[in-house]
């Protein structure tokens, strides 16, 4: 990582973290790169998503958790006590795996984050909602009918509605767990396209069991495997000659 | 990667395998059929070139329709594209089997003028580079693709060795010039068999290890990731 393009937006340092006694990551290290894709992939249970929430402090929901080590979030460590975990979410937005519209207008659903933040200019507003459905390219599909329900459209505009939602707050870095495993091909294809569009503003660590998904949409993978990050590398290179036999063995299908 | 795909693999080895030792045979004979003035042999070398043809054709088939299907990464990837560019290769010595066959007719018809030994010593040369290679690609052995990838500059050396020799004697031989040329031809396509199988044994490197070995004396490879 010596590129001096590159600026580290996220570090996490020897993190372990425990649901209840049962210790889900061990000691993990990684830096997620700014303005870059990096994917986390590896078997269901090796700690991918776990890792994904502890980003925003996610799991801080779950009763019995425990996290030791740390994660930097430009520079500070965001399980630090005295940091506001609502700033964090604000700056770290997610995305999951199946569309959750809200039951409200698509307007009022991009412009939620933005009111509960204690924005209050209607215009201000109207044009936030505005650049957030542009930039998760659904804005085309849906302009003409803010005021009804996100729920009556398809899965793949319900997902894009969600990313505009999470971006109406600006934040620096996306979080997206699986966020196209329940769209068909078409759908995965815009949400792909769009992933790649917005890294040129934003962070984007994507957890994904979709190989093929990770090796086009990502800068940087990174496999876990029963909660140790194994091997991680540029995508490219990690998918054509990995270093290591147990990442070879998962990405070509021979365990996992 | 599912058993059914390991499956397809096993059977694109088979059909690499026989290929393999299709096209050997095939450069083997058209050697033999010029040492021994041989026609028929050679006529049988240019007859067997339809049937390489075709078998290339279905293994680049078969090798799409895998990569199409299964989307293959890593060693799975590497083995495809290196197979498809050994399936041309090997195509392609095949291509230059018929063309010593053509010239060893003409010579078994004209026995006016000895085939010099350093024409064979390149044959075997060569032949040995081919083999080597293809011992290489069934062991998955680099060991024995390097030494192939270095016995090239030998056969380089040849040729141009039969390019001087040539020269000389037409300049005492004008009259026997047609003939006389025949021997840079078959000279340049023993070349160009030693230059594939140099590629084979390249290939092989690349299947194993995930490197490009290829140009190595012009450009560094640069591997890998700065990370």
């Amino acid at each position: 990582m010596q590129d001096p393009q590159r600026t580290v937006k996220i570090s996490v340092k020897n993190l372990d973290f425990f649901y209840g006694r049962q210790q889900a990551l061990y000691n993990i290290t990684i830096d997620f790169m700014a303005n870059e894709v990096t994917a986390l992939i590896g078997p269901s249970g090796c700690g991918k998503s776990t890792l994904l929430r502890t980003l925003n402090r996610m799991n801080d929901i779950i009763p019995g958790t425990q996290v030791r080590g740390e994660i930097l979030f430009e520079k500070e460590n965001i399980y630090n006590p005295t940091v506001d975990v609502v700033r964090v979410r604000r700056r770290i937005g997610m995305v999951f795996q199946r569309p959750n519209p809200f039951p409200k207008s698509i307007f009022n659903d991009v412009a939620y984050g933005l009111k509960i933040n204690g924005l209050r200019d209607r215009k201000e507003i109207r044009d936030r909602v505005e650049m957030s459905l542009k930039a998760a390219a659904v804005w085309d599909e849906v302009k003409d009918r803010l005021n009804q329900s996100a729920l009556g459209l398809s899965g793949g505009q319900q997902q894009r509605v969600c990313i505009a939602r999470a971006l109406a707050i600006e934040p620096d870095v996306l979080l997206m767990d699986e966020p196209a495993s329940a769209l068909d091909p078409i759908a995965t294809q815009k949400i792909e396209e769009l992933i790649v569009e917005l890294k040129k503003k934003y962070t984007i660590i994507i957890v994904t069991h979709n190989m093929q998904q990770a090796a086009r949409v990502s800068d940087i993978t990174a496999f876990f495997y029963i909660g140790k990050l194994i091997e991680i590398g540029k995508t490219d290179v990690l998918f054509t000659r990995p270093q290591l036999k147990q990442t070879e063995d998962y990405i070509t299908g021979r365990f996992g | 990667m599912t058993l059914h795909f390991i499956r397809e693999i096993e059977k694109i080895k088979t059909r690499i395998l026989s290929l393999s030792a299709y096209v050997e045979e095939s450069v083997v004979m058209a050697v033999k059929s010029l040492t021994n003035r041989d026609g028929d042999m050679a006529r049988e070398v240019i007859h067997r070139d339809r049937k390489i043809d075709e078998a290339e054709v279905e293994l680049e088939e078969e090798c799409l329709k895998l990569l199409a299907l299964y989307q293959p990464v890593a060693q799975d990837l590497r083995f495809l594209i290196a197979i498809l560019k050994i399936n041309n290769d090997l195509e392609r010595i095949g291509d230059q089997a018929v063309n010593i066959a053509y010239r060893a007719d003409t010579f078994a018809q004209y026995q006016g003028i000895e085939i010099p030994e350093t024409v064979q010593i390149m044959a075997d040369n060569a032949e040995n580079m081919l083999s080597d290679g293809l011992d290489a690609l069934i062991n998955l052995d680099v060991k024995k693709a390097q030494k192939v990838c270095l016995s090239d500059d030998v056969v380089d050396n040849m040729h141009h060795e039969i390019y001087s020799m040539v020269s000389t004697e037409v300049v005492k031989h004008p009259d026997q010039f047609g003939i006389l040329f025949k021997f840079t031809e078959i000279s340049h396509q023993l070349e160009r068999i030693a230059d594939l199988a140099t590629n084979i044994a390249e290939e092989v490197i690349y299947m194993v290890e995930g490197r490009i070995t290829r140009h190595q004396g012009k450009k560094s490879n640069g591997d890998a990731a700065g990370m």
